[in-house]
């Protein structure tokens, strides 16, 4: 091997370190969901305050579903501020947020959305029921429903400003 | 406090590593010793720190100190005693803790071995082990801070990953951990071989031990982590290719292709800058390990969380890779072979096929693994390759290092004529082929298991024949059995202890495949008093049963099984239920056997306890895996004991 060849042996590693460096910018987590395109599975909840929350009736808006609980610290913690933030600047056009308390106790719960000042519909699903339609495997995990009912997009883990302009501002 | 001084010790540590390493790589190009003996003694600081730190946290733990952010993550009031302590490494931020104090203790040990007699190459090696400390005692500092401080402190901490709650927590990480850090020790001689310019053989012989535990350490690692995850995890299987499996597999690999490696260049000379490459490309893949682990690229079951610290060892390793290739291209030419291959039919070839098929491996492991990364670059979309694309490539490489096992260490060296061979293989090769006869009649269907079996048959008698002969010689001597046979191990427990370790990989690849050919399972649903059969076994529902634990609500299935002539067993396979974990743990129960493993996993259940759904799984010879590790262990014992030879020699007798 010539001299100034024998310097490309340490270069050589550049290209997978590169590749590597990639990866910083991809979501290993960011699994396309089955349910994505498909007509979100219907729902039918009472808010902690008592009033209900059907999706049929919030046809034609674009439906934030957020599932959480109280015990999930601290991805839950981290996004409930970016949820209402989102709540104040989009629902005059047209978003509604639904959040989704699973299996969780009542009590814990309310603290939490008192703790976070939450103004946005909050309901429990203390079985899980409705997680399990939505095919969720961790909270927190997050559903874009758009105005026609179908789900369009998915978010795992707690919610970035970032990932809310990504994934709602398609559909307004 | 805790917190504070925590974190206090960390950073003096860190100064004194990174001042250790300078002033050692300073003493060693400008030979001032008083600058080395500086060096041993931040070695012996940070060692001291490290050590305290290691114990403020366990203290942390076992008094449940919630100020401290790590603490609160990984514990709560429930959490017993036991995994409190090994909650200490339960996750990211302990788990470095951990890993930066056996590195210290390895620095240690270094010091205290080769103070003296590897005089050229010993500031060399130290300032490399500093150093190396020095990035993980950073990453302690800025991206994982385990001492952080949690305000205001909660009342209860969130609770250990109940996956983690298992005696295996104690052994895996501690073996895997001995074993990655163990590499770093001949990383440090090679570099310094290479700064220094004597890249001769003295690096290599000094450094055999150190190879030789690191490897151990991590196969013992990969073993337990096997059995973890067969006991733990309940999907009846020891190995998955998952990424960060795949990430200990690597250095494994190219740690065995070193081990043998060495071998050839101490006996003939040759193969200097491949060894060189070879213990550079194992150590660069245990950080590839932890870089893999904890950056959250590829996704995988035992991933710990995501952040900064990804790119902290993605740099180090860039760096280590480019400096350690650097400076192999600068010694390029000091690096040429003194002798070189006389025939394709010796040792010296057995032993390079050998590496090149290790190699091989490690090369379709790595592509596997990165693959995800690969395709989404390539082509944006997330492709993974799963079990069959390692299972097809990687396992004739395995078959193929089998074969190899039972030639390597009976055929000559230089060039091997016929006679040799003939002496040497005539009897296995006859007894390999009629295994593979009388297998096949047994009724063996699949290829791959014969082929396997026959090939463990094939290295078993290699080395019975070796043994026999050597013994037989010492007979004639006039020695008695039991002499004969002790002193031949003892004496030359280098080559018995290498021929007891292959024995042990033997009996695990036993256990393998005979997993993988013979394993049966079925999965039903039982109403109380039903029962199922497979394989022989009958398998009674028995009921159900709910308790409180201390830290979780537990649903334990009783059921009987019974096989016709032995009395019946009783299972008690559980489902435990966290408070911070969404979907319950499965507990599997099981009844370990020589020639097969019950095993059964309760799934899901109706609340009156009328009936449950079961996973009853039959698995064949996966004992033999455990009991391969042993023999591994003592293996390794042998090969790293004293060597009696050279005493013996002086004394005239034999060799």
């Amino acid at each position: 091997m010539t001299r100034a060849m024998r310097w490309l042996v340490p270069l050589s590693v550049l290209p997978l370190l590169a590749l590597l460096a990639y990866g910083f910018r991809t979501d290993p987590r960011d699994i396309p969901s089955p349910l994505i395109g498909r007509v979100a599975s219907p729902f039918a909840l009472t808010t902690f305050d008592g009033a209900p929350v059907t999706l049929a009736a919030l046809r034609g808006k674009v439906v934030v579903l957020n599932f959480w609980a109280s015990w999930c610290n601290p991805a839950c913690y981290d996004e409930a501020p970016v949820l209402e933030q989102m709540w104040q600047t989009y629902r005059d056009r047209g978003v509604v947020v639904v959040g989704v308390d699973m299996q969780d106790t009542t009590e814990a719960a309310q603290a939490f959305i008192q703790r976070f000042g939450l103004t946005f519909a909050n309901a429990p699903d203390l079985q899980g029921k409705l997680a399990v339609e939505y095919g969720v495997y961790g909270v927190p995990e997050t559903f874009f429903v758009g105005r026609d009912g179908t789900i369009r997009a998915k978010h795992v883990g707690a919610l970035t400003d970032a990932a809310v302009r990504a994934k709602l501002e398609p559909l307004l | 406090m805790i917190p504070e001084i925590g974190a206090g010790a960390l950073m003096v540590a860190l100064g004194l590593a990174v001042y250790g390493s300078v002033v050692a790589a300073i003493g060693g190009r400008t030979g001032r010793t008083a600058l080395v003996e500086s060096a041993q003694h931040a070695a012996l600081g940070v060692f001291t720190l490290v050590t305290a730190c290691l114990l403020l946290l366990a203290g942390a733990f076992l008094s449940f100190d919630f100020s401290v952010r790590y603490v609160a993550n990984n514990t709560n009031l429930g959490t017993p005693f036991y995994y409190r302590l090994t909650a200490v490494w339960g996750a990211l931020e302990g788990s470095i803790v951990l890993w930066a104090w056996m590195l210290s203790v390895y620095t240690l040990i270094v010091v205290v071995r080769h103070r003296t007699n590897a005089r050229e190459l010993y500031p060399w090696v130290l300032s490399v082990m500093l150093g190396v400390l020095a990035f993980f005692l950073l990453v302690m500092t800025v991206p994982a801070p385990v001492f952080q401080r949690l305000t205001p402190v909660p009342p209860d901490g969130r609770g250990l990953n109940p996956l983690l709650e298992d005696s295996g927590m104690i052994t895996h990480p501690i073996a895997l951990y001995l074993g990655f850090t163990g590499f770093t020790v001949p990383f440090a001689f090679a570099i310094a071989a290479l700064v220094t310019g004597r890249v001769g053989d003295a690096w290599i012989t000094t450094t055999r031990r150190w190879t030789i535990t690191a490897w151990y350490f991590l196969s013992l690692g990969l073993l337990i982590g096997g059995w973890w995850s067969y006991h733990v995890l309940g999907w009846g299987g020891y190995w998955a290719w998952d990424p960060v499996e795949n990430a200990a597999f690597m250095p494994w690999l190219t740690g065995t292709a070193f081990l043998h490696s060495v071998m050839i260049q101490e006996r003939r000379r040759m193969l200097r800058l491949w060894n060189l490459a070879l213990v550079i490309m194992t150590f660069a893949l245990t950080l590839f390990g932890t870089f893999l682990t904890r950056s959250g690229v590829v996704a995988s079951v035992h991933a710990f969380t995501q952040g900064s610290i990804g790119i902290f060892f993605l740099s180090f390793l860039g760096v280590v890779l480019v400096l350690a290739l650097a400076l192999l291209a600068w010694r390029w030419d000091a690096l040429g072979a003194q002798g070189e291959l006389d025939s394709v039919v010796s040792r010296e070839s057995a032993f390079l096929l050998n590496n090149v098929l290790l190699v091989a491996a490690t090369f379709t492991v790595f592509f596997g693994t990165v693959f995800p990364l690969l395709s989404e670059a390539v082509r944006g979309v997330k492709v993974s390759v799963g079990m069959p694309f390692f299972n097809q490539v990687n396992v004739p490489l395995f078959l193929g290092l089998i074969f190899l096992m039972g030639v390597g260490p009976l055929i000559a060296w230089r060039r091997a004529s016929l006679e040799n061979i003939r002496r040497n293989f005539l009897w296995p090769v006859a007894i390999g082929i009629a295994a593979a006869a009388v297998f096949r009649l047994l009724g063996v269907r699949s290829t791959l298991a014969v082929l396997s079996l026959a090939l463990t048959v094939f290295v078993a008698v290699t080395i019975a024949v070796d043994l026999t002969r050597a013994t037989r010689a010492r007979l004639r001597m006039g020695e008695r059995l039991p002499a004969a046979l002790g002193g031949l191990l003892l004496r030359h427990n280098r080559r018995y202890g290498g021929f007891v370790v292959h024995l042990g990989i033997l009996i695990v690849t036993l256990g393998v495949t005979g997993s993988q050919a013979w394993s049966v399972q079925t999965e039903t649903t039982l109403r109380r008093g039903e029962h199922a059969d497979l394989a022989g076994y009958r398998v009674r529902f028995d009921g159900l049963a709910a308790s409180e634990e201390s830290n979780h609500f537990k649903v334990t299935g009783t059921f009987t099984v019974a096989n016709g002539h032995a009395s019946d067993v009783v299972l008690r396979p559980a489902k435990k239920f966290y408070p911070q974990e969404q979907s319950p743990i499965a507990y599997v129960d099981y009844r370990l056997g020589l020639r097969e493993d019950v095993y059964l996993v309760l799934g899901d259940f109706a609340r009156d306890g009328s009936q449950a759904t079961i996973r009853l799984q039959v698995n064949r010879l996966v004992s033999w895996i455990w009991i391969g590790g042993v023999v591994l262990t003592l293996g390794t014992a042998l090969a790293v004991a004293p060597e009696r030879r050279r005493a013996a020699a002086a004394q005239g007798a034999p060799a």
